[in-house]
């Protein structure tokens, strides 16, 4: 399932980075964050509940990085 | 050269100060772009100079701000060769995401020593690793050090010293931009490596993620953005007042000496009316000014600004800016050319020029003085709610004023001149960490030379300048106006007050407005030598405040305030936008439109207050 659809406080694996619509440079600006295949993510904060443009705040290697619900569908990942 | 390279807060600036003893060469005002410090590093008996560059998560540059790192690097600045040596400085606590930058460093050739700070950190979150190995395995130096302690950093120079004696200089190859692939087999290089030499993994909690779960919270996170800028706000009226009194007693006292021991004439009145009535009556708002920067600097360095974009995204959103922007827009409430600088961490050109039009309209702290000056004159302090006072409150409102019309003329430049779709974000939130005492001091050192040097210089020259334009020529004999009527400004006055006779000015107002425009907080000066000529032996700053109630109209006084608000009063916030912009268009409109909405606001403020008998 896509990182947007995640609830706070659940963990999950990172499966894909990037689909369709992604350009190059989104995904290498997301890898450079640190979201990485098989790097683990929890969210931890959201700034709005259900609103497609909220902030979601996720710990991903070591960081914790901030980004929009509608950005984090190009990101698919597995729950633990 | 010696680089510090790494992520974003990852302390490099701290490690910076720690090495150099603060002797950093920091800005100045007039359009000086601070774009990476530099200061020199004693090793030994040999010399070197160190430069803190902005942080990079990697090298290819997307922002203006990484472009400068990305230059320094590859020796694209003129005159500059490539770094002698590069502290790869990383946050220990972030190894997993900080080692890609230094497998990319490392593959394109770079000297350099892995430095791990925040060692500290590691050790209160029971993270343990080998060093030696992970030296080895990198085949670079290691130093462990912890730059808010000063640890390590004899180790760090001594690895410093021995690389650059045993090294002779290398030279980078060139850039080579990397594939999404190239990227991920570094991550997998990495995960290879920490599963090697970390022995003992972080816990997943630590105290930033209890804070963050009040503040970061939607509604009640909101709520405590509130509660911290109405409390800054009131601090900064109410709280300043003992030194403020201070100040003011000893330009009293400096001005009635000089009165004393000087002859009456020319020299006396220059002295007392011009100069000390200038410099006295902008210096008495030094500490309003400096607690201001205070606050701004504790949010910057608690880690709390990322925070407060966090929750303001959504806001900014609605007008077509991303969160990011919040962070330059508040670093101007201090001061609008450092916001304007950092701006240069947005990457689209059109958000960016968005954002460097609207943080103007942040009510910088040259504002301050007038603000507190006009407030103290034309409203009284009373408890408004909950112990809050009127006057703190009334400043408050003033600042949001600024901030509405910011966020108006976003919406407007995005709608009209700068086009776009909703800006994406991807912005780090970093630990929280206690506010370093001795970068806190520094900067505040910085900013107090900084305005010691414009009240010495620019507010110096101007009251003089302007005690002439004022004194001289002086009336004829049996004239029968104020001897002030007939002085250059006095004339000058005349001219202009047509113009802004409809806001509520007279001409009197509009040849101090015609000084502020060297810089926002000279007007106050300048009213102060204008009633102190008129009313001679006003020498007293408080006296001013007196002055203008019994002068102007409560819809006049409101009137300048709400122009306050608006309007771009300061050369050099123009210059830097042209600076940063490298184009006279973005300035122009800058002046433009702040003066058409100054002008706006205040006539209706100015006939709203008559209609309502004010």
């Amino acid at each position: 399932m896509p990182l947007s659809q995640m609830q706070v406080g659940q963990r999950a694996t990172i499966c894909r980075v990037g689909n369709l619509k992604s350009s190059e440079d989104w995904i290498k600006k997301l890898l450079a964050m640190g979201f990485l295949e098989g790097s683990s993510v929890e969210l931890l904060y959201e700034s709005a509940r259900k609103k497609q443009d909220a902030l979601m705040a996720v710990r991903v290697r070591g960081g914790l990085v901030a980004l929009r619900r509608s950005e984090a569908q190009s990101i698919e990942v597995e729950l633990l | 050269m010696i680089a510090l390279v790494g992520n974003p807060n990852c302390g490099k600036t701290v490690l910076f100060n720690a090495l150099t003893r603060g002797q950093a060469q920091v800005g100045n005002y007039a359009g000086v772009t601070v774009e990476r410090k530099v200061a020199e590093l004693k090793l030994g008996s040999v010399k070197s100079t160190l430069v803190d560059l902005p942080g990079i998560y990697s090298l290819e540059a997307r922002t203006p701000d990484e472009l400068i790192t990305w230059q320094v690097l590859f020796g694209e600045r003129c005159d500059e060769s490539t770094p002698d040596l590069i502290l790869a400085t990383v946050d220990v606590t972030q190894l997993e995401r900080a080692l890609g930058l230094v497998l990319e460093l490392q593959f394109h050739g770079f000297p350099m020593i892995l430095v791990l700070n925040m060692m500290d950190l590691a050790k209160k979150k029971h993270f343990a690793f080998d060093m030696n190995l992970l030296s080895e395995k990198l085949n670079i130096p290691v130093v462990g050090i912890c730059a808010t302690q000063k640890e390590g950093l004899d180790d760090l120079l001594k690895a410093v010293e021995d690389f650059l004696g045993s090294h002779p200089k290398q030279t980078p190859m060139a850039f080579q931009p990397s594939s999404v692939l190239v990227i991920r087999e570094r991550f997998k290089k990495v995960d290879a490596l920490l599963a090697q030499v970390v022995q003992k993994s972080m816990g997943s909690s630590d105290i930033s993620d209890r804070i963050d779960a009040w503040i970061l919270h939607p509604i009640l996170g909101r709520f405590i953005l509130f509660l911290i800028f109405t409390l800054v706000f009131q601090i900064i009226f109410n709280g300043a007042q003992f030194p403020m009194d201070g100040i003011e007693l000893g330009v009293a006292f400096l001005g009635n000496w000089l009165h004393r021991i000087l002859p009456e004439g020319a020299l006396q009145s220059l002295l007392v009316d011009g100069v000390l009535v200038g410099v006295g009556s902008v210096l008495v708002f030094l500490p309003q000014i400096l607690l201001l920067f205070l606050f701004i600097l504790l949010l910057e360095d608690s880690g709390y600004m990322a925070r407060a974009a966090f929750l303001m995204d959504g806001l900014m959103g609605r007008v077509g800016l991303n969160g990011k922007a919040f962070i330059p827009l508040l670093s101007s409430f201090g001061c609008a050319i450092p916001g304007i600088m950092a701006t240069r961490t947005i990457e689209n050109r059109h958000d960016r020029l968005n954002t460097i039009l609207i943080a103007p309209l942040m009510a910088c702290s040259a504002r301050l003085p007038v603000y507190s000056l006009l407030i103290a004159a034309f409203f009284p302090n009373p408890v408004f709610w909950a112990g809050m006072r009127l006057r703190g409150v009334i400043l408050m409102g003033l600042y949001l004023l600024g901030v509405a019309g910011a966020l108006m003329m976003a919406w407007f430049f995005r709608k009209t001149l700068l086009p776009g779709g909703r800006p994406y974000l991807l912005m780090e939130l970093p630990s929280y960490k206690l506010p370093h005492l001795k970068n806190i001091v520094l900067s505040l050192m910085d900013r107090l030379r900084l305005f010691l040097y414009q009240v010495g210089t620019v507010i110096v020259s101007v009251s003089i300048v302007f005690w002439f334009l004022v004194s001289y020529p002086k009336p004829p004999l049996g004239a029968s106006d104020l001897a002030v009527t007939y002085s250059y400004a006095g004339k000058l006055g005349h001219w202009i007050e047509p113009l802004i006779l409809p806001l509520g000015f007279d001409w009197k107002i509009a040849i101090a407005l015609i000084s502020g425009f060297v810089a926002r907080e000279v007007i106050i000066g300048s009213l102060a030598t204008l009633y102190a000529v008129e009313h001679i032996g006003t020498s007293e700053v408080s006296a001013l405040s007196r002055i203008l109630v019994d002068e102007w109209s409560f819809a006049t006084g409101l009137s300048l305030l709400i122009w306050y608000v608006f309007s771009c009063q300061c050369f050099s916030t123009l210059a830097v936008t042209y600076k940063e912009t490298q184009s006279w268009k973005w300035p122009a409109l800058m002046l433009g439109y702040m003066t058409a909405l100054a002008y706006g606001g205040s006539w209706m403020t100015y006939h709203f207050c008559k209609y309502l008998g004010l």
